[in-house]
């Protein structure tokens, strides 16, 4: 009898001990969302940034070929990376033959394969923010420059110059304080200062890099606290401001970077913005202490004419569906869109496709909030 | 990991026993009585509560592996524990899965306060000077007591050591040195002193030092079972530096007794972070300083009056430094004062039917060096009236809370006040618990709970810079809970006793306050009234305790909680990974411990093991969120012996001896197998 409860014992400890699995590599998780497509654009990368601390930067894929919406592909492409993906996506781009995806508080630009996504290297460059490429260089912006104590402690931001052959880094340039997107006209680059880090004291300008001699040129006084920076290929500078959140609200800003000139300023409120040809798709979500709640706006602006075509892009009332917009792409050639639910941030996202005409086609669930594109195909990134 | 419930059931049935550890907290000068030392003694005492406690005393906590009070209440029933890891890593507790902030310490009988974060990080209390945890789900069902203690959804009760003298001896004195992994040095002193037969008084200090370094492991395998990756490093900046003395003076009257008594703890600490791809090192520190005084005076004044008064000054510092250059730098201070007067009055209506009328107020206030800080200032006055009525084996208790709350805030730009502000808020909260016993000659005793209580926003929910939300409301907790306890005690054969208590539960949170993005980017959060969620819980708790020959005795305690608490705040994320009715946070459906403990004469063997289920991080349970189950297997040994006039003992722990490396927050890596030695001089 006495025998048996130590046999009973023993037996509850085993099974309470046997209960624990080893982790196992993330298995890329395949649905098909919709029928094929056969265009120039195989499929896109989606590139979900994760919520700081969680180490949930994924890398999803979608092929227009088979319809089929692929979670998750980097973990598995890259077995033996230690800790995935890591924290915080932040930007994402095709430059030849390869992906750079910019994981933000993770220091690091990992860089792939683009066609199987196979990590080739990687480059350390602490708190990165954007990227893009020119003349066999990427050039990425980070808020980790020198600390200055002057008076107050101070932190310019700069640009790295990376060899996309090397895939190392040879040369910085500083810029503003704590600058994000950039993008690059006519031999000079252009970046978007916020100064996040200072508030109230945010930066409002641009910082002008000429390439060639890769140095701060000048600035141009915008707005404060300034996020995105897209180039249309009129030579215009499409800027937008984040505001402080309380009187300054968020802005929209065209600038002529040949005649130097502010050309236009949108009321529209800005959280993320996709270029496609004449067209701006622009999603703005903006907090209001009125309602207490986001208040969401979906623009279309032809930025050939610079009016704004339609204030809501997506037409068949599903957009009261989508808790937090974070960002929207659209397809070159089949101008399909595209656009990413946050939702609460820790929480899978989702992403829903809309047809041209804004009419909602299918819906998949992505990673934790879903945010940055770059499609793949035939010479679709290069400009 | 269903059979889990199977299997404890029918482990219950064959050995037919069970227990909890119900022990009276009612602390008179009899309270040095314990159950495990004398079981007819535990039987003759009365309960003074409907529904007893789950109580760990002194010598349980010696045995039980644990650093701090955090450890210890890991292995209560229906406790879930936040563990950031390490010795200095932040640990809270959350009972019933009502949410940290639902939760009231009391520290010798006075709630610990923090209304900046509504958080009591239990991983600071170290177990060297505490002689008693004991958890209440609801409130204590006593009535005499103050009316903060019906303020919260659960309470933990921390009771210090008092002086106890042998003999005439009028001096006690107690050197204790630990030491072990993580590089811990852990000295302390303990002086008791004996004025007279009435007055004696403590003083306690204690320093801990440690580099908080480890190793730990992550890795992953392919589905076949071969080993994609394995990396192993070292937890950096966990180190702790932290130094707490304090005092008390304790005297007994011919009818009631009083006690006076201050603490400091003075800490810097290092924020050891989430372990990340390419970050294996986080630079952030911390300093605190937490002070206060206060005092306790209980006399009968007449045979049906009887009054207690509580008083307590606490002033609270925190700096916290983000020093790393890649970052944001944030250096950031707060300082927060607590005024509190309470007083409690019974009187005795009828021999088995008493009232109490319980005052309170308290006052807190806040100050930062943040940007157009808004220095909130709370005044809560909370009346509590209660009753109790026995009538031979039926026991019932209803009480009802009265609070009201006055928060008092500036909104300021460029250090200029624009406005001021003055809210209000009164809220009355009912509590019922009755207990019946239906046959006298069996300790059988059903019982059930009724509770609806708040929780006030913190200052950091309602007036943090940006984040806060000044329109929030409180958040609810509604509590049902029906169960019964079990004991037998025997004095003779193998089996001396055992208890079996076993509850059931239905919670319900309302208006739960969760942080909720606003617009877009990181930063951008606001917390807002949104959150609803519901809880079913089972907690069962067992104690027995065997006499083997030639002196071995050995006593066995388990517990065991399910719950499904399920996340209802979105009805209309119900898609694909969505998180309506999914399992919030870090609940596990299935959690439990095992101690046993082993005595032969001088020499004590303690086995204790720990266990928590498969969770998700997040209350969208997919693949993806999944959390793996952890189990440690702690042992200890103790041997005590006596030279002179000294008593020594000598302690040999190790904790999680199969070497599992686990996370309990995810990438927050907890230290795998470790060591720690104590040595206690008694003079």
């Amino acid at each position: 009898m006495k025998r048996l409860h130590y046999i009973l014992i023993a037996c509850l400890l085993l099974v309470l001990t046997s209960c624990r699995e080893e982790q196992v590599i993330f298995i890329p998780e395949e649905v098909e969302v919709t029928t094929p497509q056969f265009t120039s654009v195989q499929g896109f990368y989606l590139l979900n940034e994760g919520n700081m601390g969680s180490n949930k930067a994924t890398l999803d894929y979608y092929n227009f070929r088979t319809g089929r919406y692929t979670r998750n592909i980097f973990a598995y492409a890259n077995p033996s990376v230690a800790k995935e993906m890591g924290d915080v996506g932040n930007d994402m781009g095709i430059y030849g033959s390869k992906l750079y995806a910019v994981i933000n508080c993770s220091n690091k630009i990992d860089v792939m394969d683009k066609m199987n996504v196979k990590k080739i290297g990687q480059i350390n460059i602490p708190n990165c923010r954007f990227i893009k490429f020119y003349g066999g260089y990427a050039y990425v912006t980070s808020y980790a420059g020198p600390v200055v104590i002057n008076p107050e402690y101070e932190q310019r931001g700069y640009v790295a110059k990376i060899d996309t052959t090397t895939l190392e880094v040879v040369d910085t340039c500083l810029v503003g304080f704590q600058p994000d997107e950039l993008d690059i006209i006519n031999g000079k680059i252009y970046v978007a200062n916020s100064g996040g880090y200072m508030v109230p004291n945010y930066e409002n300008t641009v910082s002008v890099i000429d390439i060639d001699t890769f140095t701060e040129e000048s600035r141009i006084e915008i707005a404060i606290n300034l996020q995105c920076c897209k180039a249309d290929h009129r030579g215009n500078l499409w800027i937008s401001s984040r505001g402080d959140y309380y009187e300054n609200p968020s802005r929209l800003f065209v600038y002529d970077t040949r005649h130097q000139r502010l050309l236009k300023t949108f009321d529209n409120n800005v959280s993320s913005m996709w270029m496609d040809g004449d067209s701006l798709y622009v999603i703005g979500v903006q907090f209001s202490y009125v309602t207490m709640q986001n208040e969401v706006s979906y623009a279309l602006i032809n930025t050939a004419t610079m009016e704004i075509v339609s204030n809501n892009f997506i037409t068949d009332g599903t957009e009261k569906d989508i808790a937090m917009p974070y960002s929207v792409a659209v397809n070159p050639i089949t101008k399909d869109i595209y656009v990413c639910d946050a939702k609460d941030y820790v929480s899978p996202g989702r992403l829903i496709c809309y047809s041209p005409e804004g009419v909602k086609q299918w819906e998949v669930r992505t990673g934790d909030i879903p945010a940055h594109f770059v499609f793949l195909g035939d010479n679709i990134n290069e400009k | 990991m269903r059979h889990l419930l199977v299997y404890i059931v029918s482990f219950l049935s064959v050995l037919g026993v069970a227990a909890q550890d119900t022990t009276d907290v009612y602390h008179s000068k009899l309270d040095s009585m314990q159950y495990l030392s004398n079981v007819t003694i535990f039987a003759k005492k009365l309960y003074r509560e409907v529904i007893p406690a789950q109580t760990l005393n002194g010598r349980q906590l010696e045995r039980l592996n644990s650093h701090s009070v955090a450890d210890a209440i890991r292995y209560f029933a229906g406790v879930q524990i936040k563990d950031y890891g390490g010795v200095g890593g932040i640990k809270t507790i959350d009972i019933r899965s009502m949410g940290t902030n639902h939760l009231g310490v009391y520290y010798d009988g006075i709630q610990l306060g923090n209304p900046q974060n509504g958080q009591i990080d239990l991983g600071r209390f170290s177990l060297d000077n505490i002689d008693e945890i004991s958890i209440y789900n609801g409130q204590k069902s006593e009535i005499f007591q103050p009316a903060r203690d019906f303020g919260s959804a659960g309470s933990v009760y921390l009771r210090t050591r008092r002086p106890k003298f042998e003999g005439d001896k009028r001096d006690n004195l107690n050197v204790t040195m630990r030491m072990g992994s993580f590089g811990l040095a852990n000295p302390s002193l303990r002086w008791e002193h004996r004025f007279s037969q009435d007055v004696s008084m403590l003083i306690n200090t204690e320093y801990t030092y440690a580099t908080g370094q480890y190793h730990f492991r992550y890795r992953k395998r392919f589905s076949d079972g071969v080993l994609a990756w394995d990396t192993t490093a070292v937890r950096k900046n966990g180190d702790i530096n932290a130094w707490r003395i304090e005092g008390a003076l304790f005297g007994y009257l011919p009818e009631g007794k009083w006690n006076a008594k201050f603490y400091y703890y003075d800490s810097e600490r290092g924020i050891p972070g989430a372990i990340v791809n390419n970050v294996w090192f986080n630079a952030q520190r911390q300093w605190d300083r937490n002070f206060f005084l206060q005092g306790s005076y209980q006399n009968q004044f007449t045979p049906k009056y009887e009054l207690m008064v509580n008083a307590k000054y606490a002033h609270d510092y925190l700096h916290y430094l983000n020093p790393d250059t890649t970052l944001m730098l944030i250096d950031n201070e707060f300082w927060q004062d607590e005024l509190y007067i309470s007083t409690a009055n019974k009187y005795t209506i009828l021999r088995n039917w008493d009232v109490n009328l319980s005052v309170d107020y308290k006052w807190n206030y806040l100050n930062a060096n943040l940007t157009n800080f808004s220095y909130p200032t709370r005044h809560t006055l909370l009346t509590a009236l209660a009753t109790a009525y026995t009538l031979g084996g039926f026991k019932a208790q209803a009480s009802l809370l009265y609070t009201m709350v006055n928060d008092r805030y500036s909104a300021r730009n460029a250090g200029e006040i624009l406005a001021k502000f003055s809210k209000y808020l009164h809220k009355a909260t009912p509590a019922v618990f009755l207990s019946y016993k239906p046959i006298a000659r069996y300790d059988f005793n059903l019982r059930a709970f009724y509770k609806r209580i708040f929780r006030m926003p913190t200052f950091n929910d309602l007036y943090y810079t940006d984040i806060g939300n000044s329109n929030l409301r409180p958040e609810y907790a509604t509590q049902y809970n029906v169960g019964f306890h079990y004991q037998l005690y025997r004095e003779q054969g193998f089996w001396r006793g055992f208890r079996l208590t076993a509850d059931a539960y239905y919670n319900q949170v309302d208006d739960k306050i969760i942080a909720v993005p606003r617009g877009r980017g990181v930063y951008r959060w606001m917390m807002m009234n949104i959150g609803k969620v519901k809880i079913r819980g089972i907690d069962i708790t067992a104690r027995t305790r065997m006499a083997f020959p030639a002196d071995v005795n050995v006593d066995v305690n388990l517990s065991y909680t399910y719950q499904r608490a399920q996340d209802y705040s979105n009805p209309s994320d119900n898609g694909d990974g969505g998180t309506y009715k999914g399992q919030i946070a870090y609940i596990p459906w299935h959690s439990g411990s095992v101690v046993v403990h082993g005595s032969w004469r001088a020499f004590d063997l303690n086995y204790s093991f720990i266990y928590v289920g498969e969770r998700y991080h997040v209350s969208a349970n997919i693949l993806a969120n999944h959390e793996e189950p952890w189990y440690t297997h702690d042992l200890s040994a103790s041997y005590k012996w006596t030279m002179g006039a000294v008593n020594m003992k000598v302690t040999a722990e190790v904790n999680n001896l199969l070497n599992q490396y686990y996370d309990v927050i995810n990438n927050y890596p907890m230290p795998g197998r470790n060591y720690r030695l104590t040595l206690k001089f008694d003079i």
